[in-house]
């Protein structure tokens, strides 16, 4: 069924004269690995979703469904990775084309722009919340223009949580993407794309038709990548909104945490765990489709 | 003491950089400051802001003499982790556990019996009701009483020149409350003065549960949907209206009021503390507000307890004996703003945010037609789930503007379901009868 | 004017990213009292270290960085050891079940931790490993590992098969083709990728501390405790986290564009 992975283009030929037995010895270790800390208790938590006291019941699920903050948490989570992905994208690409054009300090400027690769998410967290919080630092450079502060964070301001939310988000995680992207430009030899500036064709042109479709593998891989870990935000909105803005992977804590119910915990994990799946599963046949196009 | 395990620590770190793989062949290096034999390891859920995890180290580093304890607050979540998973697969590493009532409850059937230890208490002189509290409705002692606390309100001096004409900040009433945060909030320029802590990790749903619901019904789970529940609700909607919207990011109160963005807060006495620190002139605190049925408040315990299987049993009771004696129990109030159990005097050369607070306490306990609710006793896990529907009629009724009778008809149904699981015979400040429902 | 253009461009995209950063050092470094005046001061008027050094000397800072540090190490050993194969096998072989392997990699990142924590604190428990750097090493080898192999796989893409090939064809052993053709070139891909799986270990914070007790990590020991800390705490708190970020994509970004770099050539 899933025929094209991340990495399939890049073989050719060499493949088949080596012998079959030898990657799954290779990949063994990790398979057993990964089943002991992860397979088991994911089948725990399958069994832990779908039993209650008098056997077999879907009660967690119903549960699940039933409380108020579910549908808002899962319409932000939709909302969330809708709005998120695009910008994200389109920041890491306007990032990575001015960097290509070698502007002086370019070193300079692509390391402060990755470092937040390395900040854990609760102190994105916490950095953005001294900006958005009501007497942060944001609403001071308000007050100081003349302006009324604005509550950035209130549930009254829905719009404003969601856009403080977007931009931290934009901030913490747009530089996987961004590496990704720079690590793919600078396999495209600069020949086609000078070609065709010979050939008269505007920058616009050149992105749309040499550029872009050649990036296209990075942009895949970080496609997904970012799309199953968008799915799995939420520090960082906690830290911003509190439940103002519940996100699906957030209340799987709330449940967990403080409501003790590991059931009703489990089986929103379960949901998060089957949307993955068809999002990992749709972004490889998309790439399948796709795979015959020239490189 | 620990300068010493600090340069050792330090070696460690320069010896990591070196030999890395060396030190595979080490476990680990203790961040409590034991992990020794013989040591009690103490999890608890209080004191784990970094301040007061300094503070009350140094009252066990000082006090508790029978053995080294190495104090761990961790989170409520990952203590009911640890005690689940280290009971449940008998591999108990921790001799002792510190935490709110709702936090041991669910544990109950993973605690050792404690009727010996408190039976060689009983010169603590606690409370009878806080000792069978401590029995989850069974008939042996589970926990000891450790500390206790209440909410009260605190007021910023400057929110005094909107109070109501013939109000008395220290005999508020409800309705007089609502007019002062109107008037206040008129006055401020549109800027609301009186917050709560409805943020994520806020204890909004003890001043449904504790104040407002016994307040104005006389009851918390029996009278959830009473014609007076309605009143209540239709006032707390009044209210809200009234309260700074950025209440519901505020988990303790002592921040927006210490930064002046609200003037009147309602909170738990440990998270009011620091408000009136830096100017403690400016300041007043006084007892929660009154309603039609009385002054309906409610208490927070925390207790002390062991778990079975645990590796130093007899150790931890030393430690037990130790916190609960009335100068220990003292120095834990001076510390961290939580009030003795144990009959203990109390000086009078408390901190002037402190003293403040003894003196709303004194005020609230000794004030007249109290109604005292306990935090819901025997609930066991279901204890979250249960105030979640306290925050859930809040949310519905304040924030979505949802009909009243409507959202509590239909969060009654849903208390009712849990309570029918649970089987429990109802707490103060409602009649001892059983099953506890929702009439 | 192009080039003008293109700086005007950099610069802005520059002030955003380092606008948090700087704000949060001159939180971490204001005193309790000047963060609670509005409207905050954009300079520095009231240096103070005074949260912070309260902070760093709170018990088991230090303890709790020599632990993470040593789980962050060994994760970093451990998980090359089990993924640089695997990364291997996916660059190199098209065998059956790739795919479904590769997925499997990938969703294992999807499960949030808090609903694999029980079982997981069981199995350490049982096992004698509960509360060492042991049980976190193993949590964090299995977070780190999918991206280890899928970033060890886009290395060894890179490695062109053919000059292994004529290696072994002159006689060498697959283990030595491998050990002097493949590892040179790839080395500072999986150098990178080292650091990638470092970094992670370093900031996951719930896992360690479900699994440990009283050897805790130092995220694990701090940062869970920094939401029921006063506003200045978790400035300060955020600060000292951040420091390692700039200190870590400092030496890594020599290195960071060969993890992803060569998916193309």
């Amino acid at each position: 069924m899933l025929e094209a992975g991340p990495i399939e283009y890049t073989l050719q030929g060499f493949v088949a004269m080596k012998t079959a037995r030898r990657p799954l010895l290779l990949i063994a270790p990790s398979l057993v690995f990964l089943t002991a800390l992860f397979a088991w208790p994911l089948i725990f938590g399958i069994g832990q979703a779908f039993t209650g006291t008098g056997g077999p019941t879907a009660a967690h699920f119903q549960r699940m469904l039933d409380d108020p903050y579910f549908w808002p948490a899962a319409r932000n989570t939709a909302l969330l990775i809708v709005v998120l992905i695009p910008l994200q994208f389109a920041f890491a690409l306007t990032m990575a084309l001015l960097l290509r054009e070698r502007p002086r300090f370019s070193g300079f400027y692509f390391y402060l722009w990755v470092v937040p690769l390395a900040i854990s998410d609760l102190a994105a967290g916490l950095v953005w919340l001294a900006v958005f919080t009501d007497r942060g630092y944001l609403n001071s450079v308000l007050s100081s223009l003349g302006f009324d502060g604005y509550s950035f964070l209130s549930h009254e301001n829905p719009a404003s949580m969601f856009i403080a939310v977007v931009i931290a988000e934009l901030w913490r995680a747009t530089s996987l993407v961004l590496v990704i992207i720079v690590a793919g430009l600078q396999g495209i030899p600069k020949d086609y794309d000078e070609a065709a500036e010979v050939f008269g064709a505007s920058y616009w042109q050149r992105l749309r038709h040499v550029i872009l479709p050649q990036l296209r593998p990075s942009l895949q891989v970080a496609l997904i990548l970012r799309t199953i870990l968008a799915l799995e935000t939420f520090a960082v909105a906690q830290a911003l909104t509190g439940r103002n803005m519940p996100l699906l992977v957030g209340e799987t804590y709330q449940w967990y945490d403080f409501l003790q119910n590991p059931s009703v915990a489990a089986a929103i994990a379960l949901m998060i765990l089957t949307v993955s799946l068809l999002a990992a599963a749709g972004y490889l046949r998309l790439m399948r489709d796709q795979t015959g196009s020239p490189r | 003491m620990t300068q010493r395990v600090n340069r050792r620590t330090l070696l460690g770190a320069g010896l990591t950089v070196l030999a890395a793989p060396a030190l595979a062949a080490c476990s680990g290096v203790s961040t409590s400051g034991t992990g020794g034999e013989g040591s009690v390891d103490f999890l608890s859920t209080q004191f784990l802001p970094v301040e007061e995890r300094q503070r009350f180290e140094k009252i066990l580093a000082d006090h508790v003499k029978a053995a080294k304890v190495g104090f761990n607050p961790v989170d409520a979540s990952v203590f009911a982790t640890t005690v689940q998973s280290q009971v449940d697969a008998n591999q108990v590493k921790i001799s002792l556990l510190g935490g709110l009532h709702g936090d041991l409850a669910p544990h109950k059937d993973r605690l050792i019996d404690l009727d010996d230890l408190a039976k060689g208490l009983t010169d603590r002189q606690f409370p009878a009701d806080l000792l069978e509290l401590g029995k989850f409705g069974g008939s042996t002692q589970k926990y000891i009483p450790w500390m206790q606390a209440t909410y009260v309100l605190a007021i910023n001096k400057a929110a005094l020149q909107w109070l109501p004409s013939g109000a008395d900040p220290q005999n508020l009433t409800y309705e007089q409350l609502l007019a002062w945060a109107k008037a206040g909030r008129t006055g401020n320029g549109g800027k609301p003065i009186f917050g709560f802590p409805a943020g994520p990790k806020g204890l909004y749903h003890r001043f449904f549960q504790g104040f407002l619901l016994p307040s104005f019904t006389g009851g918390q789970i029996t009278t959830f949907r009473s014609p007076e529940a309605t009143t209540a609700w239709q006032y707390m909607k009044d209210l809200w209206a009234q309260t700074a919207p950025a209440s519901t990011n505020y988990d303790f109160m002592q921040e927006p009021l210490e930064r002046g963005e609200v003037m009147i807060g309602f909170d738990h006495v440990a998270r009011l503390v620091n408000a009136p620190k830096p100017k403690p002139d400016d300041w007043l605190m006084v007892p929660a507000p009154k309603g039609p049925k009385g002054l309906g408040y409610m208490i927070v315990i925390g207790g002390l307890a062991i778990p079975k299987g645990a590796p130093e049993p007899d150790k931890a009771k030393e430690v037990i004996k130790s916190l609960t004696q009335a100068n220990v129990q003292v120095e834990v109030l001076r510390a961290n703003a939580f009030f003795p159990v144990a009959k203990a005097d109390l000086p009078g050369d408390l901190s002037k945010p402190i003293a403040l607070e003894a003196a709303a306490v004194k005020a609230q306990q000794g004030a007249q037609g109290t109604i005292v609710s306990l935090p819901p006793v025997g609930l066991g896990a279901k204890d979250g789930e249960v105030a979640q529907i306290f925050k859930n009629c809040f949310k519905e009724i304040c924030l979505d503007g949802k009909p009243v009778q409507q959202v509590l008809d239909a969060q009654a149904v849903k208390l009712n379901a849990i309570l029918d699981e649970v089987k429990v015979s109802c707490w103060k400040p409602d009649p001892l009868s059983t099953p506890c429902r929702v009439l | 004017m192009r080039r003008f253009a293109l700086q005007v461009f950099c610069v802005a995209i520059s002030l955003f990213m380092a606008a948090p950063i700087y704000l949060i050092t001159l939180a971490a470094f204001s005193s309790r009292e000047s963060l609670n005046e509005f409207p905050l001061p954009l300079v520095p008027t009231d240096p103070s270290t005074e949260t912070l050094s309260g902070f760093l000397s709170s018990t088991g800072v230090i303890a709790g960085g020599v632990n993470s540090l040593m789980v962050g190490l060994n994760t970093v050993v451990l998980a090359l050891l089990i993924g640089l194969p695997a990364g291997y096998a996916v660059a190199r072989y098209a065998f059956r079940g790739r795919q479904p392997y590769q997925l499997f990699l990938l969703l294992t990142r999807a499960l949030p931790i808090v609903v694999l924590s029980v079982p997981l604190a069981r199995i350490f428990l049982t096992t004698g490993l509960y509360d060492t750097t042991y049980a976190v090493t193993l949590l964090h080898t299995a977070l780190a590992l999918p991206t280890t192999v899928l970033i060890t796989a886009a290395v060894f893409v890179a490695v062109s098969p053919e000059q292994e090939e004529a290696a072994q064809i002159f006689g060498a052993s697959p283990v030595q083709a491998f050990v002097r053709i493949v590892m040179p070139q790839a080395l500072p891909g999986i150098a990178a990728a080292a650091v990638f799986t470092f970094v992670m270990s370093w900031n996951e914070v719930l896992g360690a501390a479900i699994l440990t007790l009283n050897q805790r990590t130092l995220p694990a020991q701090v940062l869970s405790t920094l939401s029921f800390s006063p506003l200045a705490y978790r400035f300060a708190g955020g600060f000292a986290l951040v420091v390692p970020a700039l200190l870590f994509i400092a030496i890594m970004r020599k290195y960071l564009l060969n993890m992803w770099g060569t998916t193309l050539k």
